[in-house]
């Protein structure tokens, strides 16, 4: 039970004739401002020695109140805030708010609008899990993997930016499709990069898997039973780490990733090594989704956005020459979409888990409760357990193999 | 089992569920390809482990709550749980109001603690035996619960560092007044229960005569 802060009773021993010196079990405070604490994040540990007793997470650091102020703005004003959640992985998250809209208006999405969005969703996956993979092997002690994984990011940052005009803030996914149409030369691009992607994966493998401290202080460390990730809510890597297929792009499929074929990686002991060897083996396999992307993009020419123009704007051009084109735009832009009263979960697989929204419409164009069920929160509400009995060192390669990300997590 | 359920199939699986719950759900429907039941309020956690023991829901997601100021047990708690051997979600609901407590679902779900937590900070939902209701994403001494509606878009307060204190001091809000951009149309306001227009009441006056 985590609650009270109250120092433990000292303890008073006798071995043998000399008396022992009393010895008080002492707090610490990791963060909020720690390199290891992965943003914002203060964990009161309560130790005995080296041996963590207790941890308290002591979150919301950042909170901003986004669901709060969702419900003062028009749908489509309130998909940029899905960015600035987990902004590791900023199109993943309006995935999940588009397709609740989706399924609450119930719009049709283009195959070319819904391939750009599972090749998106795939690039957000590997910028997630290069981030993730680098810095827990920094968190241990390597520093040259973060500077190969950026390296990566970086490129992948142009290409969101080629698509949105923006490195993270994409605000690119749009109910019915996306933004903008994709030009060939950048698909040609994203499948070059995709050829020699695993080359880096490789190499970055090779610097990590088998390396000795690497495995020292992660094999064996913040095991996660079958039983645990089921009642603790985990998702995503976490589950998976543990050996239970569970995939919601394979279980529940969404979008067209059922007609995309891959493969999804299971863990075995459900420790930290098996969840960064499951995140690894996860960007190989989104490497594969995202060459079947690229290569039906280039075949398959056709509108990215669903042209009910009660939903998605209409073109530019259309507008100077039809009144009706104006005033769909006019209102689109003013009052915005109006979805039937209602509610609606609807989820994605996202690189860190399950991330759902729960929305709940009263015929306005303003949602009237939105409830962002991020991944993290859970995972990070288990730091407790999982870390108990671990040495202090520990608690920050668990951290890292947890994957948190605050902006989602304090919302 | 196949996905997505249609919706004779979830139907269907509510009112099992109604009819065999020996009273703890007190209805089910299903809308947009969700199912969701209503539960008494007293007999939640019953609920929770009647649908995680014989009917395999073993995760709780998530809970929500949400606030309807207008009626008379104005929150209601929401339950989503996933089932992944029969890969279907659910949707659980139950009404309270300001004072009366919810009984805390920790034991069935340990997750539930961070969630009830959240649903106590933002709304003053309160959880019976729940081990540690404290605030979670609020500040340190915050006063209030921002998710309710009737919370100012603003706040009460603002921080800021100030200079020759040499430490962050906490003032009233002094910013600009919010402003709430209505765009709803006035044109279909009407049928659909919105503000009336000004000069509607002439509508029903008698009409003017005419010579």
């Amino acid at each position: 039970m985590t609650g009270s802060n109250t120092p433990a009773e000292a303890i008073h021993a006798e071995v043998g004739h000399t008396p022992e010196t009393p010895v008080r079990k002492f707090n610490i405070n990791f963060g909020p401002q720690h390199p290891a604490a992965h943003g914002v994040l203060r964990l009161v540990l309560e130790l005995d020695g080296e041996v963590v007793e207790r941890v308290d997470p002591h979150i919301g650091l950042l909170h901003r109140g986004t669901e709060k102020l969702m419900e003062a703005r028009p749908y489509a004003q309130t998909i940029p805030y899905f960015d600035r959640l987990d902004y590791v992985a900023p199109m993943n998250q309006e995935h999940a708010y588009v397709l609740a809209l989706e399924k609450l208006m119930d719009v049709e999405v283009p195959i070319r609008g819904q391939l750009i969005r599972v090749l998106y969703s795939e690039i957000g996956r590997i910028l997630n899990h290069l981030l993730n993979v680098t810095t827990q092997a920094m968190d241990v002690g390597a520093l040259t993997p973060p500077l190969w994984g950026f390296e990566e990011r970086e490129k992948l940052m142009v290409f969101y930016e080629r698509a949105s005009g923006a490195r993270l803030h994409a605000n690119y996914f749009r109910v019915g499709g996306v933004r903008q149409d994709l030009p060939p030369e950048l698909i040609q691009d994203i499948a070059d990069w995709c050829d020699h992607f695993p080359k880096v994966l490789d190499d970055i493998e090779g610097l990590i898997t088998d390396n000795r401290i690497f495995k020292q202080r992660n094999v064996d460390i913040g095991v996660v039973t079958r039983d645990e990730a089921l009642e603790w809510g985990f998702s995503g890597v976490m589950v998976r780490g543990s050996g239970i297929a569970w995939d919601l792009r394979r279980s529940q499929p969404y979008e067209c990733y059922n007609e995309m074929e891959f493969d999804v990686p299971l863990g075995v002991h459900g420790d930290c090594y098996d969840r960064y060897l499951c995140r690894m083996q996860e960007m190989r396999e989104s490497t594969r989704v995202m060459q079947q992307c690229c290569a039906r993009l280039l075949k398959t020419p056709g509108p990215a956005l669903s042209e009910d123009n009660k939903v998605a704007p209409p073109k530019r051009g259309e507008m100077k020459r039809s009144m009706e084109a104006l005033i769909h735009h006019f209102k689109l832009f003013t009052e915005g979409y109006r979805p039937p009263a209602g509610e609606i979960y609807a989820c994605v697989e996202a690189p860190k888990g399950e991330f759902g929204v729960y929305l709940v419409s009263d015929g306005t164009n303003r949602p009237y409760r939105c409830k962002i069920r991020a991944p993290g929160y859970p995972h990070l509400q288990a730091m407790d357990w999982m870390n108990r009995g671990h040495m202090l060192a520990d608690v920050s390669a668990i951290l890292g193999s947890l994957d948190i990300v605050f902006g989602e997590i304090d919302r | 089992m196949s996905w997505p359920a249609t919706n004779d199939e979830l139907a269907a699986f509510g009112q099992e569920l109604v009819a065999n719950g020996a009273g703890v759900f007190t209805g089910s429907h299903v809308a947009f390809g969700d199912l969701q039941l209503t539960a008494q309020m007293p007999q939640i956690a019953e609920a929770l482990r009647l649908l995680r023991d014989t009917h395999g829901f073993h995760q709780l997601v998530d809970i929500a709550g949400v606030d309807y100021p207008e009626r008379a047990r104005r929150f209601e708690v929401v339950y989503h749980l996933l089932s992944m051997t029969k890969n279907r979600r659910i949707r659980l609901k139950v009404e309270t109001d300001e004072d009366t407590p919810v009984p805390s679902v920790t034991s069935v779900f340990p997750n539930a603690d961070w969630y009830e937590r959240e649903a106590f900070d933002m709304y003053g939902i309160f959880f019976e035996g729940h081990p540690d209701l404290r605030r979670i994403l609020t500040d340190y001494g915050f006063h209030g619960h921002p998710l309710r509606k009737d919370f100012p878009m603003t706040g009460y307060v603002e921080v800021r560092y100030d200079e020759e204190l040499k430490r962050v001091v906490y003032e009233p809000v002094k910013a600009v007044e919010w402003r709430n951009w209505d765009f709803l149309s006035p044109w279909e306001g009407m049928e659909k229960g919105y503000a009336p227009l000004p000069g509607d009441e002439k509508s029903s006056l008698p009409a003017p005569e005419t010579k």
